[in-house]
């Protein structure tokens, strides 16, 4: 299995991270809205006690470890998209909100009209 | 127009999530006000600023320090830090003779409340595989170049305990006070893959 992520001559390190605006307490920590969004409804949801961190971890180590193993390339990786993928998973398996009620949603909201104001409508 | 698919699945991505809250506040299980709070919290509050207070005050103050060792997570709660990805905390000394770098091998356990969120970097398949390995050399590359005696010990997040890296004081910083020692402790140097910064002036 050619994993480029594992082959040490393979991708280097991104150690200085994308050009990050400076901010109170270290630096930027999302590189895009619905990274926050998406990390703020994980805890908020996780500490309303609907799910354990613990099962959460388990689901994203998954999600990361198939991605590894599907050997896609580095430049792809997106942790935040492993991260949704474990979410919906949790969601479903806690009877939360069911994929088909998931995806049902995102085709309403793709037949709204273009610049439409798409915030907590 | 160009056809860009990562800018289409960043799109894809925040559709879900968007429909995912609505779903969610729609059925009472969270608050979207909640949502914004912790957000704001995480993006603005909590991060390394943390950490390098419990560093410089290990650092000015030797009984805080023992204490630290002993039970980082009852240590760092005296200054008033905790919470989430912060129940069991380790802090790691460095010394001349050994250097502790930490990293989540599985996924990208953190300590939360005393660095805030995890950098790119930490999350990268290239960090979490390559600094088990050969440590040195991914050290090397990240601007850490540790002479061969000194022993180098890699400390992977298990699923409840995190870890801090208490770095070396520099040398030179005896008259500084805690809250300039403060400035000289990076996260870099919390995770163990940096020294902490030489006060201004020295090289």
């Amino acid at each position: 299995m050619a994993d480029q992520a594992l082959d040490s001559a393979g991708p280097a390190l991104d150690t200085a991270g994308r050009a990050a605006p400076p901010r109170r307490n270290g630096e930027l920590v999302f590189e895009a809205p619905w990274e926050s969004r998406l990390f703020g409804l994980t805890l908020a949801l996780c500490q309303a006690g609907l799910f354990e961190w613990e099962e959460f971890r388990r689901l994203l180590i998954a999600e990361i470890g198939a991605w590894e193993a599907a050997g896609h390339a580095a430049a792809a990786w997106s942790y935040y998209a492993c991260w949704q993928a474990a979410f919906e998973r949790v969601l479903a398996s806690k009877g939360l909100c069911a994929p088909a009620e998931l995806d049902a949603r995102v085709s309403a909201f793709e037949a709204r009209a273009p610049g439409h104001d798409h915030r907590h409508a | 127009m160009s056809h860009d698919p990562d800018r289409d699945e960043h799109a894809r991505l925040a559709l879900r999530v968007e429909a995912l809250e609505s779903l969610l506040a729609e059925k009472g299980f969270l608050d979207p006000a909640q949502v914004d709070a912790i957000v704001r919290r995480y993006e603005q509050d909590v991060g390394p600023l943390n950490g390098a207070q419990v560093v410089a005050r290990a650092w000015v103050d030797p009984a805080y320090k023992a204490r630290l060792l002993a039970d980082g997570t009852a240590a760092i709660a005296e200054l008033g830090f905790g919470g989430p990805q912060g129940e069991y905390m380790v802090v790691l000394e460095n010394t001349p003779a050994v250097h502790n770098v930490v990293v989540c091998t599985l996924c990208s356990c953190y300590p939360w409340p005393v660095l805030g969120l995890p950098p790119a970097w930490y999350k990268s398949p290239a960090y979490r595989s390559r600094i088990v390995r050969e440590p040195r050399a991914v050290l090397r590359e990240m601007g850490l170049e540790l002479p061969a005696e000194v022993e180098v010990r890699v400390w992977d997040s298990s699923s409840e305990v995190r870890y801090l890296v208490l770095p070396e004081r520099p040398a030179g910083t005896e008259r500084l006070s805690e809250e300039a020692l403060r400035a000289l402790v990076t996260r870099d140097a919390m995770i163990g893959v940096a020294k902490a910064s030489q006060p201004a002036g020295r090289g």
